[in-house]
This record gives structure tokens, sequence and C-alpha cells, in this order.
């Protein structure tokens, strides 16, 4: 029994830090521009399909696909941003919800209609074999996805607290218009922050469609986690992500191993209403 | 001036009368609703299910010489009892809810009219879609959602061609204790099952079933099938060690406790899946190598060269670029030809004359592309003569494996995996 749970708490971690690497992106948009991005689930189905496309057409693993998918999908954000975000910002509240869940449904069926229904793998050994230390068995994808996940998430971290871009983009966030009184252009950040969500996102699609299935819909079922990780976390705060989503991998094993896997979701929610409860900005969220 | 005016109206005579001729020429169309998930997790099952109807419409409109010689309603031409009207297929998305696929039963049944429906592969959404049916009356033919509460309703339009959790159940118990017999361990039972109606009602008939016939069932473990992480489960199994596991799963949950149970490295030394994700072409060419000896029942085998499974097969493969039927396309495109079978008998688009002529089908195996023994309606509108097959993945194919009389391959024990 002993072994076996902190087995499960290593599975639990290593499956949080990815969903910080998968909510990272979204936190980011949020903290820049006040704006939720509903069509993140959909960015990260589409870095996942990358990962597939450069193994079925090119035989290349992560290495590859990896970089690819960060370019690919940092392009896309920014075609988002200036053909559809920049637009809806100035509308109310509702037309931004709208036109951002508008733009998942375009690609999620884009997708269905591009690559099909079908689930889709990535060979299980394309990152290598697990190894076992300590007796605790560590899967190389979910081992790579989550320290890559760790890299990701404080590298924005630091470009957002210690780099004068970052001040820059924060600034726009907090005033634009002193922003751009102080020759900040803010679309430019804007535009800057998309993409660099973006590539956070294609990052990690690209890693999870090692140790996951992919299909159009798959956005759909990773995006809840996302979003209970972002508003948990803090809306906006980078790191607050990372600590959510470590909590939340962690506390969603243990149930589903000690109390059963259905009950997991109410425990995790319990623990997120609660949480919310006493501070409603999230664990690391401004007040 | 006479002339002319005696001319208009001949002319205008000879329109009157042709517009009249018109109706008996122009081609009729019966229009068959189908409600499957096109969209959401079951996806793929769902547009496999597509193409095997868009093929049973084809084979009947356009013909299909081979099939013919065996199965009257393929000689092509359409529906002869009903002077060659040509089958529509009007298929609608369920989007894998309940919701969605009650609204475009709803939206088949008044705006598009159809003539009878076929729906809708999940258990939970047949419950619901059915009701609508039910209230509108217009027949619903199910072909492949194994609940068994959705007989047990007095519905009086509905029909279900596929066999049940009760067969299925039969089967495994059946089959666990030859096993025993034969010295293998089946001592501690773990079922291992999703949470909506298709797990739950199976997993329970199971349950009820193995009670009954004395095997064990030690460990019972429900879980949503939108899971993003089996990893607790397989580590839980791994503890436990039971000697039998028993999946009841859809297709995205399926393939990750495949891999999953590679990542932990655990197997047990019979794996029985029921069916379900792990008979989905998707997981077995994503899994099929990971999988080796994992045993699950299907009511498809191709059977001999030349047999109506063997020929339809082949039309399927060409249809889909490769796949062959599978146990569920089997069943829905039988589900396809019950219901054109019984229209073309009812000689009318009239509901009521169509849910008369599905009470009177009487199907002989031979004409089946499902392995059943036939197909015949009891009261509640249970296909009676329903049945399945076990089988074993072998190479990413299934082979049938027992019973022995119907068996085309050895059952190979203990389950290999990896």
């Amino acid at each position: 029994m002993g072994m076996t749970l902190v087995q499960v708490v290593v599975s639990g971690l290593l499956l949080g830090a990815v969903y910080s690497l998968f909510s990272s992106g979204l936190t980011l948009i949020w903290g820049m521009m006040n704006v939720v991005n509903f069509a993140h689930g959909d960015f990260v189905m589409l870095g996942m399909y990358t990962a597939v496309v450069v193994w079925t057409a090119l035989g290349g693993g992560p290495w590859a696909s990896v970089p690819v998918a960060a370019i690919l999908i940092a392009t896309l954000g920014i075609v988002s941003y200036f053909l559809l975000v920049r637009h809806i910002m100035r509308g109310p509240m509702l037309a931004q919800i709208l036109g951002t869940f508008g733009l998942a449904l375009f690609l999620r069926y884009g997708a269905l209609w591009i690559f099909g229904a079908n689930f889709k793998t990535l060979p299980d050994d394309l990152v290598g074999h697990s190894f076992i230390v300590g007796g605790i068995r560590f899967e190389g994808a979910r081992v790579l996805a989550g320290l890559v996940g760790l890299a990701v998430t404080l590298l924005l971290h630091f470009i957002l607290t210690r780099t004068s871009v970052g001040s820059r983009m924060l600034a726009v966030s907090e005033d634009a218009v002193a922003a751009q009184l102080m020759g900040i252009r803010p679309q430019r950040m804007q535009a800057l922050a998309w993409g660099l969500a973006g590539a956070a996102t294609g990052i990690a699609g690209a890693l999870i469609a090692t140790f996951f299935y992919t299909s159009p819909t798959v956005g759909e079922t990773l995006s809840i986690v996302a979003f209970v990780t972002v508003a948990l976390g803090g809306f906006g705060s980078v790191l607050g992500a990372l600590v959510a989503g470590l909590l939340i991998g962690v506390i969603e094993s243990l149930s589903a191993f000690l109390i059963g896997p259905v009950y997991k979701d109410v425990i995790v929610y319990t623990v997120f209403v609660l949480v919310l409860w006493f501070r409603p900005q999230g664990l690391m969220g401004k007040a | 001036m006479v002339k002319i005016v005696h001319g208009a109206i001949r002319a205008g005579a000879a329109l009157v009368a042709l517009a009249i001729a018109l109706p008996a020429f122009a081609q009729e169309t019966v229009k068959i609703g189908a409600v499957y998930p096109l969209s959401g997790n079951s996806a793929s099952t769902g547009n496999y299910a597509k193409m095997a109807f868009e093929m049973g419409a084809d084979i009947i409109n356009n013909g299909n010489p081979e099939l013919a010689k065996i199965f009257p309603l393929a000689k092509g031409g359409g529906l002869p009892g009903l002077k060659g009207a040509k089958i529509q297929m009007v298929i609608a998305d369920n989007q894998g809810t309940p919701a969605a696929g009650q609204n475009q039963t709803l939206r088949l049944i008044t705006e598009e009219k159809v003539a009878a429906l076929i729906c809708c592969y999940q258990s939970g959404i047949t419950l619901t879609a059915s009701a609508v049916a039910e209230r509108y009356g217009v027949p619903f033919l199910n072909a492949e959602s194994v609940a068994a509460n959705l007989t047990e309703r007095g519905f009086k339009w509905f029909f279900r061609t596929t066999p049940v959790a009760a067969d299925f159940a039969k089967a495994y118990s059946t089959f666990l204790k030859e096993q025993q017999a034969a010295g293998r361990k089946v001592d501690s039972i773990a079922l291992v099952h999703e949470n909506t109606e298709y797990g739950n009602s199976v997993s329970s008939v199971i349950s009820d079933a193995f009670k009954k016939d004395g095997l064990n069932i030690t460990m019972n473990v429900a879980y949503s099938a939108n899971s993003t992480d089996v990893q607790p489960q397989v580590l839980q199994l791994k503890e436990k060690n039971p000697d039998v596991v028993i999946f009841v799963s859809y297709t995205s949950d399926a393939i990750l406790y495949a891999k999953t149970m590679k990542e932990v490295n655990w197997k047990p030394a019979i794996l029985i899946a029921d069916d379900g994700g792990f008979n989905d072409p998707a997981f077995t060419k994503a899994m099929g190598s990971v999988t080796e000896g994992l045993i699950s029942r299907s009511v498809f085998a191709p059977g001999k060269p030349g047999s109506v499974p063997a020929i339809l097969d082949a039309l399927y493969k060409k249809k889909t670029g490769g796949d062959g039927l599978d146990d569920v396309s089997a069943r829905v495109l039988q589900g396809f030809f019950v219901v054109a079978d019984a229209i073309n008998r009812a000689g009318s688009t009239d509901p009521a004359k169509i849910r008369d002529a599905l009470k009177a089908t009487d199907l002989k195996p031979d004409q089946l592309v499902a392995g059943y023994d036939g197909v015949k309606f009891d009261d509640k509108g249970q296909n009676v003569l329903a049945s399945t097959l076990v089988t074993q993945l072998r190479n990413s194919q299934y082979v049938s494996v027992w019973p022995k009389a119907r068996a085309t391959d050895p059952l190979v024990l203990p389950y290999k995996g990896w």
C-alpha cells in the first residue's frame, strides 16, 4: 500500500505539471488583456495534431514537433488576435465570450473536416521507455512533459516579471492609454501576448500528444481542467497556475485511488469552491 | 381564331395530363432517419456507422449482383414493394449527448418527415430519443444499444436487433467457467466500467449473472469516460492483482487504459473487454500492438467467401479505404437491412404499416451480415434470435475463438499485452 501510494502521488504531480503547462497560455492571455480564450483547448488540440502530423509525415519525435507546434500555434494566436480578438475587444463582454467560443467551434470542426473523427495516437516509445527510481516507476513521456511544463511556466513568469518586454506587457494590461502615452504600442504588446500564449500552448499540445489520444474534440475534454486550474491559481498568475495544476493533479490522483474515480471530480471541485470561498481571487491572484 | 383557341385548349389539356402523369414517373424516395455520434467522444464510431448506412442504401438503390443471389433486396432499383422507390438516408449528429439526440430525432420526424428511425449507438441517448419517436408514433429501430431497460418500458414503436447485456453476461460467465474447468485461476475478478447508462447497466447485469454462477467479483470500479487520467485505477488494479479484469468502456477511455496498463507495466492473466471502445477500428489500429490476446465479444466474423458477411465486408473495406466491418458497424448495417426489409414488405411509408411489418420480421441466419441466429421480435421489440461470439485480438485483428462450434482460431491464454 505504502509504495503504491507514493507512486500515486508521483503520477499526480506529473499529471499536475502537465495541467499547469496546459493552462499557462490561458492565464497569460487573461492576465494581459482580461479576455477569456474559450478556444484555448482547441489551440492545444491543434498542437497535438501538429505532433501527430510531424510524426506520420516525417517520423519526427517531440524534438521536432515541439518547435514546429510552438511556431505554428504562436502564429495562429497572433493571427486570431489581429483578425478576431482585436475587434471583439471593443464590444461588450458577451461578444468576447461568443467570439472566442465561435473560434473554438471553427477550429474543432475544421479539425474534424481535415483529420476525420478517428482517434490518433503516437507510438508509446517515442520519448523513451519508462524507468524505475527507488521503486517508483516514471514514464518517459510524462516526465518530459512535466519538466518542460515547469520550465515553460517559470520562463513565462521570468519574462513577465524580470524583462522590459514583460513590464511593457504588464503596463498595457494595467492601463492601455497610459502605456500608450509612455510610448508603448498596446496592440503590439497584446499581439505578443497572444503569440507567447500560443507558443506555450503549442508546446503543451505537442507534449501531451506523446501520451494521450488525439481527436478533434480532445480540447473539450482537457479545457475544463484548464479553466479550473487557472481560476484556482488566480486568473492571470502564471505561478498560480503552476501551484494549482500540481494541487489538482495530486488531489485527483489520490481521491481516485483512495475513494473512487467517479468521486475525484467531486473532491477537486469541492476544494476549488472552498478555496474560492475564502480567496475569490484564487491562490495567487491579485485581489 | 377558332383554330388557335382549339390549339390552346389542346396544349393546355396536354399540359394537365402531363402534370398528372409526372408523379408516376418521378423517382419516389423513402427517407430513413439515423441519429448517430458524428462528433463528440464517440465520433469515430458514428462516422463508421454513417459509412455503413450509405453503403446499405447504395446496395438497395443501385444493386449488387453477387449479393442479389442470396439477398433479394440487393437486386438494385430501389424497394420493389414501393414501385422501386429509392432509399434516402438522413443522418443527424447526436453529439454524444442525450439532449442533442432528442432534438435531432424531433427534427428528423417533424421537418424531414422520415418514415422510420435508426438510432443512436449510446444507450443513454437511445433512451431519450426513442421516447420522442414513441410520442409521434414513428417506428424506431435500435441496432446496438445494450442497456436492458430499453425494452422494458412498454413502448409500442421500439425494436432492437442487437443481443443485450444478459446475452453477453451469459457468454462471459460460461466462457470463464470453461477456463476454470480447464485449470485456470478465475478466483478474483475486477469489473471496471464507465459510469453512464451503457457501463452501469452492462456491469450490473454481469455482476448478477456471475453471482448466480458462483463467479467472484472482488472489485467494482466505476469511472467517467471523459477522464483525463486513469493511472490511479490501474495502480489500484496492480495492487489487488485480480486474475480476470473485465472492462466496459468507450473508445477514448479504452485507449487511455491500454496505454496506462503498459506504462504501469501490469496485466491480468485474462483480460476481457466488453466490446464498445475496444472494438472500434481506431482502437485496434492504435493500440492493437499493446493489447495482443485481449478477449472481447463480437457479432461479426467475416465467414466463408461468398457469404453475406464476406461480400459486405469486402464492399465496406472499399468504402472506408481499408477498414473492414466490425462488431458495431455490422450491427448497424444489420439494423438498416431490417428496416429496409420491413418498409419493403409494408409497401408504404405509413408508420403503422411499417411497424406491423417490423413485427412480422423473420430473417434467416444466411441472409444476415451480423452473426445472429436470425431476426424475430418479441412483444417488447427485442430480437429473440440475437446472439454473440467471443473473440480474441490477434495481430490487431479480432478472430472468433468461442464457442468452439463457431470458432475460427484457437484460444491463446494468458493475456500477452505488449
